[in-house]
């Protein structure tokens, strides 16, 4: 396999002004791995900031109606209120160790620009957030949570304004400012070295789970479940199992159905092309351009994925499947309601497919759904999308 | 010979224009082409219109969307390729595109297509070397000159590995940063060329943020053999919107400051075809 590659996926497929940034990165980031310095430092604000190691907790009333032993990874409780801070606060403390001093970030929903912003504050580190002008609109909540963490929030207006749109914005401005500036990239996307950077800060969620797990049930679960957008919860949970007898499943936005042409699911309807760096898979048109997307849950809204899934499928190693607005959006009530927490519109989606998935397993089967973030950001859309009324 | 090293054979100081093919409609990128040629452009880089062009500033970026809303596709691209080729027999023609236009049409066909509407060159700015063998045996077999990019933070290593692949004329980045007008170039310019000059024989071009005489002359000074201005112009297309002939007086009123800071031509005031084809 070549440096930076996934099977044939990843790669580098960047401007030249921007390789040599990418290529101190790549040093940097076998430096610090083997740093004892920064395995405390990081360990610490994992711990002792952040709230790691967050709970696997059983979910009784979930397995009474499911017919299973269901465990949920509480990433929802996580500082933030999802996993993006285990990259962000890695990748930013990584910036420092670099001399960096300044972080830029792209945000879709704004959850990854509001972890950017936690982890810029917490180290000291100036922060600015490229955001598709429409999602600025969209997630005015989060515009003023990020604001009132100290960054500044950048709307995109060229192309849909969008996700993809605040990515080309933040390389455009990485490409300008690379000798103080690092880019710190919110999922397992993009050229090399950045895929692998992510999961492995995101690996911690599925080390912890393999432990937990051990520890309460004495043997691993039967699957393994978790929302697949960009990628980085999936990754991160999948990773330490990718080598056991353990049933791994990433579900992508099946948005209004695979049929419909609306939905975000890359792996499930797409084909391969080059895309923001990487070699992965692509909702493109015939001439390679990227189709527009949709998703009720804006983390999930984007027309590629990280080249280690790309891998992962073609192996079959994991299995991708895709879940409409509307499964998601009843999972999202019914775990509120069944077991009093609400996920994310994102993390719905797992819960969804265990829904779904549940007539095929045994009461004495083990399943771990990655819930990788909280609702709460979500709750007026769902309620809007309701007429108020859940 | 090549058209490209003809052309830098017979000239010191060679002026590229820069247009998106399709910008501002397929029909009007013709237009806009003969006028840059027209006006005294030496060699013409056409870029694919692309909806994600992350090397870019906002006003090559606006072109690329104006091209793409106009429904242009690689196939137009390649009809306006041949149709400047009949129209400039022995004008260079270089494609500029990110590299999913070649991944999703597959190197083989694209280089084909390419060499059979008449390019001379392909430029694919989101491919560095370490990817390259994916397209370079397809270049070769169909003639086609890859054009390399060197930026000023690339490495004296990475020059070497970027030059040993290199055909045609070698692009230099003459700043970190996208596409785009700047009020001044930056002072490094002329040590970039001297030592990308001491590592080939192959003519140096320089681009980005070239846009008024003085940065011409500038590059020129450096002991570059050629200018690339691309938002400059792309900027006067967007600014004459639906007034074509307005359109192609501004740009031929453009090149030709522009080109005042080239080294002087011994004929400035010959017109561009006469001067090709004699």
């Amino acid at each position: 396999m070549k440096t930076g590659r996934y099977g044939v996926y990843g790669g580098q497929y960047v401007p030249e002004t921007l390789m040599s940034a990418l290529i101190e990165l790549e040093e940097t980031y076998g430096r610090i791995r083997e740093d004892p310095e920064f395995s405390s430092r990081l360990s610490w604000y994992l711990h002792e900031y952040a709230g790691r190691e967050t709970p696997l907790t059983f979910c009784g009333n979930l397995s009474r109606d499911l017919g299973c032993r269901v465990y949920l990874k509480r990433e929802d409780l996580l500082h933030g209120g999802a996993h993006k801070l285990n990259n962000t606060l890695g990748q930013a403390l990584m910036a420092k160790f670099m001399g960096k001093r300044r972080l830029i970030a792209e945000t879709g929903a704004g959850q990854h620009g509001v972890a950017t912003a936690i982890a810029g504050a917490a180290l000291g580190l100036p922060v600015e957030v490229y955001m598709g002008e429409v999602d600025t609109r969209r997630q005015a909540l989060n515009v003023f949570r990020m604001e009132l963490l100290g960054a500044r929030v950048i709307p995109v207006a060229s192309g849909t304004r969008t996700l993809k749109d605040a990515i080309n914005a933040a390389m455009r401005d990485w490409v300008a400012n690379l000798r103080e500036t690092h880019y710190l990239l919110g999922s397992c996307v993009g050229p090399h070295p950045f895929p692998r950077i992510v999961r492995d800060f995101q690996s911690v969620i599925g080390e912890e789970t393999r432990r937990q797990i051990l520890e309460r049930e004495g043997r691993l679960p039967d699957t393994v479940v978790a929302c697949v957008g960009g990628g980085s919860n999936a990754i991160g949970i999948f990773y330490p199992f990718v080598g056991d007898d353990v049933r791994l499943v990433g579900v992508e936005a099946g948005g209004e159905g695979l049929d419909s042409g609306r939905h975000g699911a890359s792996l499930s309807a797409g084909s391969v092309g080059v895309f923001q760096g990487a070699l992965s898979y692509l909702l493109q048109d015939g001439d390679g351009q990227a189709l527009e997307t949709h998703s009720v849950a804006a983390g999930l809204d984007h027309p590629s994925v990280g080249p280690e899934h790309a891998m992962l499928k073609d192996s079959g190693r994991v299995r991708y499947e895709a879940v409409t607005d509307a499964e998601a959006l009843h999972a999202f009530r019914y775990l509120s309601r069944t077991e009093g927490i609400i996920p994310a519109l994102e993390s719905a989606h797992a819960v969804a497919y265990a829904l779904r998935a549940a007539d095929d397993l045994d009461k004495d089967d083990i399943l771990v759904v990655n819930l990788s973030g909280r609702g709460d950001k979500d709750v007026a859309d769902v309620a809007s999308l309701h007429g108020g009324v859940a | 010979m090549s058209r490209i090293a003809g052309l830098f054979a017979r000239k010191s100081s060679v002026f590229i224009g820069f247009t998106v093919a399709g910008d501002p409609g397929i029909e009007a990128s013709f237009g806009v082409a003969k006028t840059m040629i027209d006006a005294g452009a030496d060699l013409l880089e056409i870029a694919v219109p692309y909806a994600d062009p992350v090397a870019d500033g906002p006003v090559i970026e606006r072109a690329h969307v104006r091209a793409l809303r106009a429904g242009t596709t690689p196939d137009d691209v390649f009809a306006l390729v041949r149709e400047l080729r009949g129209y400039a027999p022995a004008l260079p023609l270089v494609l500029f595109t990110y590299h999913n236009i070649i991944h999703r049409r597959g190197p083989d066909r694209f280089f084909s297509e390419a060499a059979a509407a008449g390019a001379d060159g392909v430029l694919i700015v989101d491919l560095p070397v370490e990817e390259s063998g994916e397209v370079a045996p397809y270049a070769a077999r169909y003639g086609i000159d890859r054009i390399a990019l060197i930026a000023p933070t690339t490495s004296p290593e990475r020059q070497h590995a970027i030059l040993s692949g290199a055909s045609g004329f070698v692009y230099l980045i003459s700043l970190e940063g996208v596409t785009g007008e700047r009020d001044r170039l930056p002072p490094g310019i002329a040590g970039l060329v001297g030592a990308v000059r001491e590592k080939t024989g192959l003519p140096l071009a320089v681009g980005f943020g070239v846009s008024r005489p003085e940065h011409v002359r500038t590059v020129a000074d450096a002991g570059a053999n050629g200018v690339i201005v691309g938002s400059a112009l792309v900027r006067l297309i967007e600014e004459h919107a639906g007034d074509e002939a307005g359109m192609q007086d501004a740009l031929r009123a453009a090149i030709a400051t522009l080109r005042r800071g080239l080294v002087p031509d011994p004929e400035p005031d010959m017109p561009r075809r006469e001067r090709v084809e004699g």
